[in-house]
């Protein structure tokens, strides 16, 4: 080994990340020190749990009907929202993409599908229902700007990533720009646009269960009635419901994206 | 085909410049037979490439001409500009497949510029395309991978199709950029071989880039060296000499 190599640093330190480390460390200690938690709190917490958690056993599917009919109508949001979000999401998604739309086109839809994802749906959800009022149609229409807003973005980033050397190669043969997307965009996002679309419509089959508590139809409203009336066994009978709704539509987009692979 | 049948490839005054000040073409003029092989030398980043595309518009022309059989493409917007690219053919240096097509949908995509979108979409190709792009696979020698997709392909093999989309086209110019660059030697000579000998056969002028001096001097009938944005040489292979490769790309240690 030569005298200059012991001189040189292969992987010199990064003081700025070390500093932000600690700082990090630092803070998370003050807040939970802020947060005022203590053992005698824990102890009360838990204990409420278990009476909570004893009164909903066993689960009470007694008012099935109720049941059923409030899940097939959330069943029915999450498709009819997830349907709609992404039919509006691919022109928006092509319309934002930086590479293939003129760039103020782009900038204005950005604009526009950020707008559309700054509010949270339940926040959606309850301006919908003021304005057009209680029911599925509520929930429906904050789903779907939920989905395009979010699939919107996925498949501007999507189309960015592509490689423009075959969009180019298809735009040379003279083709228009209609089949260049075919040919040129289309094949290169096709797959990732089908799993963005199967997963959004996975979170809106937990999140259409979910706006039925602000009026905007589905399970959620029986699920918040039975909570009010303290009617924890039919709670648990909901939940579960829910919980194997959501469990067989994993099983289902799985099984689709093994035939896609 | 129009009154300017066959006047080949006409470039008066083509400049570029990326950065204004700055040309990478610094007023090129050339005229190219309609038909015979043209090879372009030189080093890297001297403006083949941007010479090469500002022909068929994948970079736009800062000024000049570009006369193909008598129509200019500089000024072609849109519509014009679409039905000028299918007349030009081109093979690319990293073969530029749509990786996730198959190769018959590669070939058939050099149509794209005459069939509808709805046929394209459908893969309703008339006929007489499909069975052009078979024998074109027989050409090319991929007769058996017509359902095979594209990133399933060696790098020859990839070449092969994206000659065989050039080819597709039924231009009236081939241009090809470094075609043989991302290759081992001797699928470099298969190749162009193979685009050499297609051309001549469909009696389509073809121009191309290479790095390899010793390639371009086997298959081409016409050489153009190029340094710092202008020709430097034009001739036939016979008479490049040492003299020229020095101008060309510099330094004379590598002779």
């Amino acid at each position: 080994m030569s005298a200059s190599t012991l001189h040189r640093r292969a992987f010199p330190p990064n003081w700025g990340a070390r500093a932000t480390g600690l700082g990090l460390v630092v803070y998370a200690i003050y807040a939970l020190a802020q947060l005022d938690i203590t053992w005698a709190r824990l102890r009360i917490g838990f204990g409420e749990a278990g009476r909570f958690i004893a009164r909903m056993w066993p689960p009470n599917f007694s008012r099935a009907e109720l049941l059923i009919e409030g899940l097939l109508e959330s069943l029915q949001i999450a498709v009819i929202a997830s349907a709609l979000g992404i039919l509006l999401a691919l022109p928006l998604g092509l319309m934002a993409a930086r590479n293939l739309a003129p760039w103020p086109l782009a900038v204005a839809t950005r604009g526009f599908v950020a707008f559309c994802r700054s509010l949270h749906y339940v926040i959606v959800a309850i301006l919908f229902v003021k304005a057009i009022g209680f029911g599925a149609l509520a929930g429906v229409a904050a789903l779907t700007i939920a989905s395009m807003g979010f699939i919107a973005k996925l498949f501007a980033e999507a189309i960015e990533e592509i490689s423009m050397k075959q969009v180019e190669a298809i735009r040379a043969t003279g083709a228009s720009f209609g089949a260049v997307l075919v040919y040129g965009v289309l094949p290169q996002v096709a797959s990732r646009f089908i799993g963005f679309s199967l997963y959004q419509l996975d979170s809106n089959l937990r999140n259409s269960t979910l706006v039925g508590i602000v009026g905007a139809g589905g399970i959620g409203g029986t699920l918040f009635a039975a909570f009010k009336r303290f009617d924890y066994d039919f709670v648990a009978a909901i939940l579960l419901t829910i919980i194997a709704l959501i469990f067989v539509a994993e099983l289902i987009s799985g099984w689709i994206r093994a035939l896609l692979r | 085909m129009h009154a300017g049948a066959m006047q080949g490839l006409i470039i008066k005054g083509l400049v570029k410049e990326y950065v204004p000040g700055k040309p990478v073409l610094r007023g090129i003029n050339l005229a190219i037979a309609p038909q015979g092989i043209t090879a372009v030398i030189g080093p890297s980043g001297t403006g083949k490439s941007t010479l090469l595309r500002s022909i068929n518009r994948l970079v736009e022309p800062t000024a000049g001409q570009i006369l193909l059989n008598g129509q200019d493409l500089v000024p072609m917007r849109g519509r014009g500009l679409r039905m000028a690219r299918r007349r030009i053919g081109m093979v690319f240096q990293e073969y530029n497949l749509v990786e996730r097509l198959s190769v018959m949908e590669n070939v058939l995509s050099g149509r794209l510029g005459y069939v509808s979108l709805w046929q394209a979409w459908m893969r309703r190709y008339p006929e007489a395309d499909i069975a052009r792009a078979f024998a074109l696979l027989d050409a090319v020698g991929l007769q058996e991978q017509a359902t095979r997709r594209a990133d399933a392909l060696s790098g020859g093999q990839r070449q092969r199709v994206g000659i065989a989309r050039a080819l597709m086209q039924q231009p009236e110019l081939l241009l090809a950029d470094e075609p043989t660059s991302s290759l081992d030697p001797r699928t470099a000579v298969e190749i162009m071989e193979l685009m050499t000998g297609l051309s001549a056969s469909a009696n389509v002028p073809l121009v191309v880039n290479i790095h390899n001096v010793d390639l371009a001097r086997r298959f081409a009938h016409r050489i153009i060296g190029m340094a710092g944005g202008e020709i430097v040489f034009d001739g036939p292979p016979e008479d490049l000499q040492p003299e020229h490769l020095r101008q060309i790309y510099g330094g004379e240690d590598w002779l």
